[in-house]
């Protein structure tokens, strides 16, 4: 694709697109990828169709793990040119538009999709494959259940000609995938069970033996995976065992690397290729970099749901521990996941805890059993504990608070 | 409380009725019951499983409507919480738990029947209640008020035999005046989730009334700050 094919209203909107995310960053208001795409679709509705027309796209999404897969994915498929990419995990049409508007012509683009909008974008950018993460409970104030989500993921693919990269081991992604017509199923785990014990098909008990599944009641059951995790790297569909070296910590990121490299391996890229692009993600969007301040060894993981927080636990390192809750807009008003989230894996740690939701915490920690110390601010947690390492575990707008404490690391 | 000294909470149904942190209700009660030093025994029944008709406490959660149609089906069939309640267990409902336990309810546009054990019936409300709810309890219980957090789409009615549990100060709850309800040691409530993270005392009055007798008060700080943020957030100063 080439910036000259594009018609002259949509040549005006991509150029407005940039200059209102350039004027958004230079004057502090944000990094301009909402705002900019929101005034290029103003100008031409059609401008996300325009603007991937010709790329090979890939979409990303599920309820966890999209920012980071997408990272990881456009690192893959790197090996093979320019890879556009809403890196700053603006997941919306506004956000696509924008990343694709200010990459300019590329011959790839690597787009993380939030759930809700996934057929929308899917029908404006067309794209060779869908990656397809998982599914769990997130922001239930105002998402959809999980339930409706999975069943409208289902209906969207059943009636689109598109290749799709699957979650063998979650049965709703599962579900949702086995509509469409090509699937490539990767073994990416799930390590938050609440969300399918009940079929989506017909609402019999799912039964697990291990990492298998099925339905007790028809025949929905685990597909066999061609990509599967082993050990410390992944196993592609040939059989072949490939070490993975990632910066970034826990076994999710094994997975999401895998889902990455099944993604890429559809549009040829070989693993061994892909590899080295893995390894040198250091940091995504502020999570897992390792930040110095005042002789701290400060890194920050988001998690914004009880399969996050699991994950996030997984991740930490036996460090102390800063926990920080918001719940504001982005984060969902509602405090009843922290009940969901068994918080015994910290018990021994420090844990500090603040955020304009501490109270909750508070209570939560109390009726887990785990001692805790309440801090106003994020600066006075680093006061509080000697040099050396600190974790953080904070949910969204917690996290983008002290991150912003922490002068915006990426 | 049962025969064997140990104070039995049964979940009913995890794999139907549980969403929001519904788990958060039983932990509370086994936390604030350990704290008295009460031997607990904690019974997740699924809903392939008889449920135990020795039971002290019965904890219902919120679920989706088909999960909810399910259960409502799967409890009539099963008759153990009939028999519980009919022996004087105590029942604490949320949300879609709640509402089964009344006469009848709406899931996917269909009316289904509901256990009856509280005189109300329930249909869908003109838009879902979604916020802080909070109301003064029935002075007959002696609680403070009630704070929570709704989120559901319902509307529910009461007959004469059910007692409402609060008058509404904020939010929605039963039809935006009145909220949940409580007849003898059944109570229900739209305050989702972890109801009792924020109404210790409530918490209390259902561990009283399975001992049969007063609990030695406990350390409530915690609980009290919370309380304290919560209410002061609805009400306009
Ligand atoms: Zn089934």
């Amino acid at each position: 694709m080439t910036t000259k094919k594009l018609p002259l209203r949509a040549k005006l909107a991509t150029s407005a697109t940039r200059s209102a995310a350039a004027l958004s960053r230079v004057t502090g208001r944000g990094d301009g990828s909402v705002i900019g795409g929101r005034i290029g679709l103003m100008i031409d509705p059609n401008l996300l169709s325009e603007l991937a027309a010709g790329r090979h796209i890939v979409l990303i999404s599920g309820t966890n793990g999209k920012t980071t897969t997408t990272r990881l994915t456009t690192a893959a498929m790197s090996v093979l040119g320019d890879v556009a990419s809403n890196a700053l995990g603006a997941n919306m049409p506004t956000g696509h538009t924008s990343a694709l508007a200010k990459a300019g012509p590329t011959p790839y683009a690597v787009l993380e999709t939030d759930e809700h909008y996934l057929p929308q974008v899917l029908d404006a950018t067309r794209p060779r494959v869908v990656a397809l993460l998982n599914l769990s409970r997130d922001q239930l104030d105002r998402a959809k259940e999980v339930a409706m989500m999975a069943a409208l993921w289902r209906e969207t693919l059943a009636s689109r000609d598109v290749q799709v990269v699957a979650n063998a081991d979650d049965p709703m992604v599962t579900w949702a995938a086995q509509a469409a017509e090509h699937v490539t199923w990767v073994a990416a785990g799930q390590r938050w069970h609440d969300d399918s014990w009940v079929c989506p098909e017909c609402g019999s008990p799912i039964e697990r033996i291990g990492e298998v599944w099925r339905c007790t009641g028809c025949a929905l059951h685990r597909p066999v995976p061609e990509w599967t995790i082993q050990r410390e790297g992944v196993v592609d569909p040939t059989g072949m065992y490939h070490e993975v070296k990632l910066q970034l910590p826990g076994r999710v990121n094994r997975a999401n690397a895998a889902t990455a490299l099944a993604v890429a391996a559809h549009f040829g890229v070989r693993v061994a290729d892909a590899l080295p692009r893995l390894a040198e993600v250091k940091s995504v969007a502020g999570r897992y970099a390792m930040v110095e301040r005042d002789g701290r060894l400060i890194r920050l993981l988001l998690a914004k749901n009880p399969a996050g927080w699991l994950e996030a636990f997984d991740m930490a390192d036996d460090v102390p521990t800063l926990l920080s809750i918001n719940a504001r807009d982005p984060d969902g008003l509602d405090t009843s996941w922290l009940y969901d989230v068994d918080f015994s894996p910290l018990r021994g740690r420090r844990v500090l805890i603040s955020g304009d939701r501490a109270m909750d915490l508070a209570v939560r920690l109390t009726v887990n059993g785990i001692p805790f110390e309440h801090v106003p601010s994020f600066r006075q947690a680093a006061a509080a504990v000697p040099p050396g390492r600190l974790e953080v575990i904070a949910n969204y707008t917690a996290f983008q608070d002290i991150r912003a404490e922490l002068d915006r690391v990426n | 409380m049962s025969t064997e000294s140990h104070l039995r909470l049964v979940w009913v149904y995890p794999d139907l009725l549980s969403t929001y942190g519904d788990r958060g209700n039983l932990l509370i009660l086994e936390h604030r019951a350990a704290l008295r030093g009460l031997p607990v025994e904690c019974v997740e029944v699924r809903s392939d499983r008889p449920l135990p008709a020795d039971g002290d406490i019965y904890l219902l959660g919120g679920g989706e409507d088909g999960p909810q149609s399910l259960a409502a089906q799967r409890l009539i069939a099963d008759g153990g919480l009939h028999r519980a309640a009919n022996r004087g267990a105590v029942v604490f409902a949320v949300c879609a738990g709640y509402q089964l336990l009344g006469r009848s309810f709406y899931a996917k546009g269909t009316q289904y029947s509901g256990l009856g054990l509280l005189d109300l019936h329930s249909d869908r409300g003109p838009s879902r209640a979604v916020g802080e709810l909070a109301g003064d309890i029935d002075a007959r219980l002696g609680l403070p008020p009630l704070t929570g957090f709704e989120n559901h789409g319902g509307r529910t009615h009461l007959g004469p035999e059910a007692h409402p549990l609060a008058r509404v100060t904020a939010g929605i709850g039963n039809d935006g005046t009145t909220e949940g309800a409580w007849r003898g040691r059944i109570l229900g409530t739209y305050s989702h989730g972890p109801a009792l993270a924020r109404n210790p005392a409530l918490a209390d009055l259902l561990l009283q009334w399975a001992v049969g007798g007063a609990l030695a008060p406990v350390d409530n700080t915690w609980p009290e700050r919370l309380r304290k943020e919560r209410l002061s957030a609805v009400t306009p100063s």
